[in-house]
């Protein structure tokens, strides 16, 4: 009887440790962070109609450092805090093979034109009005930046606003690596 | 007339053929099939709706190119994997029965069949216990035997 009550008494806590684990494992991950699995991966080929007109195809940015930035003007704050930086990211680093695409998604065609007319962007930017680009990204929801090698590949991936830290960070990695 | 029959029969063959041809040709996509993969599919800006679900706009497009991949020829399992390899495993609102994800699977049985073992060890032990079962209580005298029939006389006079 007794010894039946010491193994009783041991099995509540051994079986409690299996509990403890996965809860420790469930709160130390962040649910919102989702990690993409194009990492690594070459980027998906896309071609759209810039707001400005002209078309804009990866294909054709082939040889330079490629930043992809996804962003919608009803995206407050975050969109508006890295508005700035990714247009001094662009001033800084256009002449040095690196071009940067704006994609407006999840938006309509009003309030998007007026977004970029208020923060004088100069980069090409252009809607994605069917999402086919934005689930060939993976992208959940705005702000997300890609980062793109001169050989195509995504090297990684910015959710939520960029800083001027992160853009130029990322970016000046992969122009050292440019032969 | 006996002449015509057969041309008059002809005519409406080919008139079924053509019209099967033309329904094939068009090849609608099911969209029966479009809502069962969608409700695989997590909506990607909502908490937990199914892309079947959701009214937003980007599961609007998912639906839309759901349709698209289908009518391209895909079979739903290849359109699931097209989701999955852009998002990763979770896209699918339940997790596929290997790996780590196993645990899901398997753990709530595991612990439903644990319980019932440990109940069944708990009732075998609990109808085990009095060895003698009720009769064992504890014996009364005389003395209080009678006391509890006065007591109990009374109170029904009450």
């Amino acid at each position: 009887m007794s010894g039946a009550r010491r193994w009783v008494r041991w099995a509540i806590p051994v079986a409690a440790i299996p509990v403890i684990v996965l809860l420790a494992y469930g709160f130390r991950t962040d649910p919102r962070a989702i990690p993409t699995p194009l990492v690594g991966k070459p980027a998906a080929a896309f071609s759209l109609k810039t707001f400005d007109g002209p078309e804009i195809s990866l294909a054709g940015l082939r040889g330079r450092v490629v930043v992809v930035n996804f962003w919608a003007s009803w995206c407050y704050p975050a969109c508006y805090e890295e508005a700035p930086v990714l247009e001094r990211g662009w001033r800084a680093y256009k002449d040095r093979g690196v071009m940067l695409v704006g994609i407006n998604i999840q938006d309509k065609e009003e309030p998007a034109r007026q977004f970029l007319a208020r923060f004088n962007h100069t980069f090409p930017n252009a809607p994605d009005p069917t999402g086919r680009v934005s689930v060939d990204y993976g992208v959940y929801g705005v702000p997300e930046t890609f980062f793109i090698d001169p050989a195509g590949r995504i090297r990684a991936k910015h959710v939520g606003a960029v800083t001027d830290e992160i853009f130029s960070a990322n970016v000046d990695r992969l122009l050292a690596e440019r032969p | 007339m006996s002449l015509r029959r057969p041309i008059q029969l002809g005519a409406v063959a080919l008139l079924v053929l053509a019209t099967l041809g033309l329904a094939l040709a068009a090849a609608p996509v099911n969209e029966d099939t479009v809502r069962e993969i969608g409700s695989e599919l997590r909506c990607v800006v909502c908490q937990n709706l199914s892309v079947s679900d959701s009214p937003s706009e980007t599961a609007n497009q998912m639906r839309a190119i759901i349709r698209e991949r289908l009518a391209a020829g895909e079979s739903p399992a290849q359109v699931k994997a097209y989701f999955v390899e852009k998002y990763g495993l979770w896209i699918l609102l339940s997790p596929p029965k290997r790996g780590f994800n196993l645990l899901v699977w398997v753990v709530p049985f595991v612990g439903l069949g644990l319980g019932l073992v440990l109940v069944a060890v708990a009732v075998r032990r609990w109808s085990r216990r009095p060895p003698g079962g009720p009769a064992a209580a504890p014996a009364i005298d005389a003395a209080t035997r009678e006391r509890i029939r006065r007591e109990m006389a009374e109170l029904d006079t009450r």
